[in-house]
């Protein structure tokens, strides 16, 4: 099963990183999701995926699937989530000021050159 | 009494959470945001002196045992950059006062001021590896508030980037965090420390992440092949922003790569530490040039930024206590410097309406103060002996001999020089030379501008002076770090 997951965080990683190459500003926010999607699924493959009980102490089971990871992700996913809608809205503002979502037009550093 | 530890990152949240819920009363945000940082300086001062008298300071969150629960540690190198933090954010705040326009302060420049000063300090602080990341993104999304606050062309643009590049970065790291959790299985990093020492086998994953970790810090502290996205992302803000950032962003890249590459990833240096110090070599050669190179006077200083990256981490690799203690030195004497050169900067800016070294010159005439501050600080900067870059400097080079690095010393030195001329440069084009403007038709005034300058002129001046006061406290700070059992010692408490 982690030989599975690995190889799905390597094609989320794959295509994001396509996504991210490409010069349209959309493209380029959807593939920052999918890398971090890559990363969390990582994070939770990387501590184990051996069968348990979920971490619920009620549950009153002999073992459990560890928490502490799954704790990570889910701090990781709200920081995603919170800079992903603020890419967005900086992509769409840079867009409306600029004129342009295509990268390669974004060239230049200062009015010298 | 340890629960001292944890004032540094509370005092600027706090007050940030406040801030935000009078945004309109500019005054009132002046006040409390100024208050706040007055008593930052005074806390982390006080402090120093007591991990200075009583050993590392260690803060148990939760009241949870170390490896179990987040640990903030206040070890000596840690203290030091978050007093040196707090000295910066205050001259900096003092120089957004006059420098900030109106509209900007309405719009919560404070409260992201000082929520940046939060993830800086946390950062610093923290014994944690994925506690570290949380900081780094309160810094970062801080960072990306401010940098396009105000939302000017240029600003939108450099800021995609910016955040583009900290977002990836960002991603790497949690997949770095995730590979060491499943060859140690525990993220504090006194106990990585231990658990990866007694990995019998040495593994060679170990130096895999290792490296992974120096490409995720070196992306957020522009080392050479990953520094692309610094000179246009720093040259786009207000002045007072590009100072807080040249400041303190990208040293505490390096802080993380300091802590991780002496505390956690100790037992291969071979490799590791041979790749660092190439990398830190190939930075100052690359930043230098870069330096060299332009006529703009914000890209100029940008571009130092980097070359002193190369200095410090050169002072890591070494791994020599002469080289740990310079790097330490020399990274103090970074933050002040680079943060008075970017607010003279940016009077000077104000002054000449241009950024651009062509249509500048003869400024001296009217503004003889800055120039003559300008001139020291170019000299602290390049470590002329009574001002502070001399010390770290001269044992960073004692360091690199010390280990044998004899190409990558010589390589220093001539970017010292080379250094001195791309500033020396700014000096003589633009307040000597052809007078461009006369005094009527000059852009603005200095009102205000110079005061916070001058403080860290005369901080940068107090490190060079009292280096020998100085010289205890970072001896004890490159002890910790050379010997990373009293670290875990002090973590652990075993």
């Amino acid at each position: 099963m982690e030989i599975l997951m690995s190889i799905l965080a390597g094609v989320l990683f794959m295509a994001g990183t396509y996504m991210v190459l490409s010069r349209s500003f959309i493209r380029i926010i959807i593939g920052t999701s999918i890398i971090s999607h890559g990363a969390h699924v990582l994070l939770l493959t990387m501590a184990g995926l051996k069968t348990g009980a979920p971490p619920l102490l009620g549950l009153e089971a002999g073992t459990y699937s560890d928490p502490l990871p799954q704790a990570l992700i889910l701090t990781a996913i709200v920081i995603s989530f919170g800079v992903t809608s603020f890419f967005m809205v900086l992509g769409y503002r840079a867009y409306k000021e600029t004129g342009t979502d295509d990268t390669d037009r974004l060239r230049g550093t200062d009015s010298y050159d | 009494m340890t629960n001292f530890v944890i004032l540094p990152i509370l005092i600027p949240l706090l007050t940030g959470i406040i801030l935000l819920f009078f945004p309109k009363k500019v005054t009132f945000q002046k006040v409390l945001s100024f208050i706040a940082s007055v008593l930052l300086v005074i806390v982390s001062v006080m402090l120093v002196f007591q991990v200075h008298n009583n050993g590392i300071q260690t803060l148990e969150l939760g009241g949870w045992q170390p490896p179990f629960g987040i640990v903030l540690v206040a070890d000596m190198l840690a203290i030091l950059l978050v007093s040196t933090t707090s000295i910066v954010s205050l001259a900096v705040l003092l120089y957004s006062f006059y420098s900030i326009d109106a509209e900007r302060e309405k719009y919560y420049y404070y409260p992201f001021f000082q929520f940046l000063i939060t993830g800086v300090v946390g950062a610093f602080l923290t014994g944690d590896i994925f506690n570290l990341f949380v900081f780094f993104e309160v810094m970062l999304i801080a960072s990306y508030i401010l940098i396009v606050h105000g939302g000017t062309k240029v600003q939108l643009r450099e800021s995609f980037k910016y955040v583009l590049v900290n977002v990836i970065s960002s991603a790497l790291f949690v997949a770095g965090v995730a590979y060491l959790y499943a060859v140690a299985g525990t993220l504090n990093m006194a106990h990585l420390s231990e658990r990866i020492g007694s990995l019998e086998t040495q593994a060679p994953i170990l130096t895999v992440i290792a490296v992974l970790f120096l490409i995720v810090f070196g992306l957020k502290g522009a080392l050479f092949p990953l520094y692309f996205w610094l000179p246009a992302s720093y040259a786009a803000p207000p002045s007072a922003i590009a100072a807080i950032f040249g400041a303190l962003l990208t040293k505490v890249g390096i802080y993380s790569i300091f802590r991780t590459y002496s505390v956690v990833f100790v037992h291969d240096t071979g490799y590791t530490h041979q790749i660092l110090a190439v990398l830190a070599a190939l930075t100052m050669i690359f930043g230098v040039v870069g330096a060299v190179a332009h006529q703009d006077v914000k890209k100029i200083l940008v571009y130092n930024v980097i070359v002193a990256v190369g200095f410090v981490l050169f002072g890591v690799s070494t791994l020599t206590e002469e080289g740990f203690m310079g790097a330490i030195f020399y990274l103090m004497h970074d933050m002040v410097i680079k943060g008075a050169l970017f607010l003279l900067i940016g009077a000077m800016v104000v002054v000449a309406g241009t950024s651009h070294l062509k249509d500048m010159g003869g400024l001296i005439k009217h503004h003889a103060q800055l120039g003559w501050m300008f001139f020291t600080a170019v000299m602290a900067l390049v470590g002329i002996p009574p001002l502070s870059g001399f010390i770290g400097k001269l044992l960073l080079v004692q360091g690199g001999v010390s280990a044998g690095q004899y190409w990558i010393v010589a390589a220093m030195m001539v970017s010292s020089l080379l250094v001195l001329y791309s500033m020396i440069r700014i000096f003589l084009n633009g307040f000597y030379g052809k007078i461009q403007l006369e005094h009527a038709n000059q852009y603005g005034s200095t009102k205000g501008l110079l005061l916070p300058s001058a403080i860290l002129i005369a901080v940068s001046a107090g490190i060079g002076l009292g280096a020998e006061m100085l010289y205890p406290f970072v001896a004890t700070a490159a002890e910790t770090l050379l010997h990373p059992e009293i670290y875990i010692d002090a973590v652990l408490k075993e």
